[in-house]
């Protein structure tokens, strides 16, 4: 019975991690950045409905609106504030810049709210599930079902609208979307809109598990979920739900697990990124990643 | 007046100087074909005229209006499409959406329209409009991207090297549909390292060099030119 708890612990970590896994996927897909001020979104999310919540008192529906509409114009005032100006520059000045944006906002927050977390309520309280002797987490449903939905959404988006196809478009060869007629600079906002805006989702569950929020809780996240990217193959839109889901079990049951009576709990980020080495080393291009064909 | 005006521009790829100024025009319903050898200058052309680089100096007209600093994505909802060199499909994308892609800048019902045209024309795409464009043979990824570029309804089509690395029955079957489309409205600049087939269909041709315009005239006078004759033609 504690292996299907736990089996739903993995599901709800790996929720969150897929989640902010496909915005690192899709960023990398269209301008090969790693977006490493990515995880950082999710802090901010945490702080607005921390902001909206316990201190201007409104309700948890709000919140959830502030924090993934805050979360999406982040995103696409990241790009357009500190990644267009260098469409043409080294991608080396990209990632550094990236890691620059991320440290702005780590110290941003720290200097507007403090260095100590934020306590706030969960935001959907719903009594957990009891099926004969096993009880399963309402929170951990709710977060299962949220991702699930929010992945059909991206993935009829990608697949059935115009402007989703014209993102595969431009994250395939640029230089040809440009002759289609299609705006690669609308399109690499629409991009980080959406990659951001599903940072929001994992941000407002990711609050209502922990319930609370500190100015670097984007970090570790943020690197987990850029694991999960590369595991399932950066680039990849499945890729990255695979890779979320599959280091979100691992990391539960490398925290469940016992060798005698020694928790291995102490173990899960070093596993996590052991996976990280392994894969880089293995198969760069990850589960579902494709071949980067250089181009001449 | 000229649909494309192309006057004195000069492009430089990163420090090369690629385009010495060239100037050429090329008028409603023609043909017109730029050849010359590897790194004359043939794709830069295209890719200035089509906004991907910018000239540093000089100025391109398309049908009466400015477009040397108009943006790429702009220059095709002007009417100018350009079907790139090595063909580009966007491989991971079915047929179909490749095609849609080529009406990006087009509305919904038009694009039916552009598209039943483009599958009347080349039928092995219809019967592969689910597959994936990365999966078809060198002929037929010409074909689509061809189609592609003719989804935008283009007053003026411009081909990058559509024969490359094609055998000589398919070659043919391109030249045919590049006649063909041109027979029904669209004008064509074309080019070409095939040169006998790329003036055979021509109406005029100029031959580049180093950057720069060294010999133009009709099809017909280019085909019988012994500069060209030795140079392009093999004899």
């Amino acid at each position: 019975m504690i292996f299907f708890q736990q089996l739903l612990n993995g599901l709800q970590l790996g929720s969150i991690y897929a989640l902010v896994a496909l915005g690192y996927t899709m960023v990398y897909g269209i301008i090969l950045l790693l977006n490493f001020a990515h995880g950082d979104i999710i802090m901010v999310g945490a702080y607005v409905s921390w902001v909206v919540m316990s201190r201007l008192q409104l309700g948890p529906i709000t919140a959830v609106f502030a924090s993934v509409l805050m979360c999406t114009l982040l995103g696409v005032v990241i790009e357009k504030v500190a990644y267009a100006p260098l469409r043409s520059a080294p991608r080396l000045s990209l990632l550094i810049t990236a890691i620059g944006v991320s440290y702005f906002l780590e110290n941003g927050a720290q200097l507007i709210f403090g260095a100590d977390g934020k306590n706030m309520n969960a935001i959907f309280s719903i009594p957990n599930l009891t099926i004969g002797s096993v009880t399963l987490s309402s929170t951990a449903l709710v977060t299962l079902a949220v991702t699930i939905v929010a992945m059909i959404g991206l993935l009829m988006l990608v697949h059935k609208t115009k402007m989703g196809k014209a993102m595969r478009a431009v994250s395939e060869d640029m230089g040809a979307a440009q002759l289609m007629g299609i705006s690669v600079n609308a399109t690499i906002s629409f991009t980080f809109a959406i990659g951001s805006l599903l940072a929001g989702i994992g941000s407002v569950l990711y609050s209502n598990i922990y319930q609370m929020a500190t100015p670097t809780m984007g970090s570790m996240l943020g690197l987990k979920a850029f694991v999960a990217a590369v595991l399932g193959g950066i680039g990849s839109i499945p890729g990255a739900m695979i890779g979320g889901f599959a280091v979100g079990f691992i990391e539960t049951f490398v925290s469940a697990a016992k060798i005698g009576q020694q928790s291995l709990s102490v173990w899960r980020d070093a596993v996590v990124f052991a996976i990280l080495i392994i894969v880089l080393v293995v198969k760069p291009t990850g589960i579902m990643g494709h071949k980067v064909r250089e181009k001449v | 007046m000229s649909l494309l005006n192309v006057q004195d521009i000069h492009v430089y790829y990163g420090s090369i100087y690629a385009i010495k100024g060239i100037s050429f025009s090329v008028e409603e319903g023609e043909i017109v074909s730029l050849i010359g050898a590897n790194g004359a200058g043939k794709s830069t052309t295209l890719k200035t005229i089509s906004g991907l680089m910018r000239p540093r100096t000089g100025k391109i007209e398309f049908a009466g209006a400015d477009i040397t600093a108009m943006k790429a994505h702009k220059i095709v909802a002007a009417g100018l499409a350009q079907c790139p060199e090595g063909r580009r499909v966007f491989s991971r994308m079915t047929v179909q959406e490749n095609l849609e892609m080529g009406a990006y800048t087009r509305e919904n019902a038009e694009m039916e329209k552009s598209m039943e045209d483009v599958y009347y024309r080349f039928p092995r795409l219809k019967e592969r409009y689910k597959q994936e464009a990365g999966t078809l043979s060198g002929g037929e990824q010409q074909m689509l991207a061809m189609g592609r570029a003719m989804m935008s309804r283009p007053k003026l089509l411009m081909l990058d090297e559509p024969s490359m690395g094609l055998a000589p029955l398919l070659v043919e079957e391109i030249f045919e549909i590049i006649g063909e489309l041109n027979r029904s409205g669209t004008t064509v600049l074309l080019v070409e390292q095939n040169a006998q087939m790329a003036l055979s269909i021509s109406n005029r041709g100029y031959v580049l060099e180093t950057g720069r315009i060294v010999i133009s005239g009709t099809g017909d006078e280019l085909l019988r030119d012994d500069k060209v004759r030795r140079a392009y033609l093999g004899g």
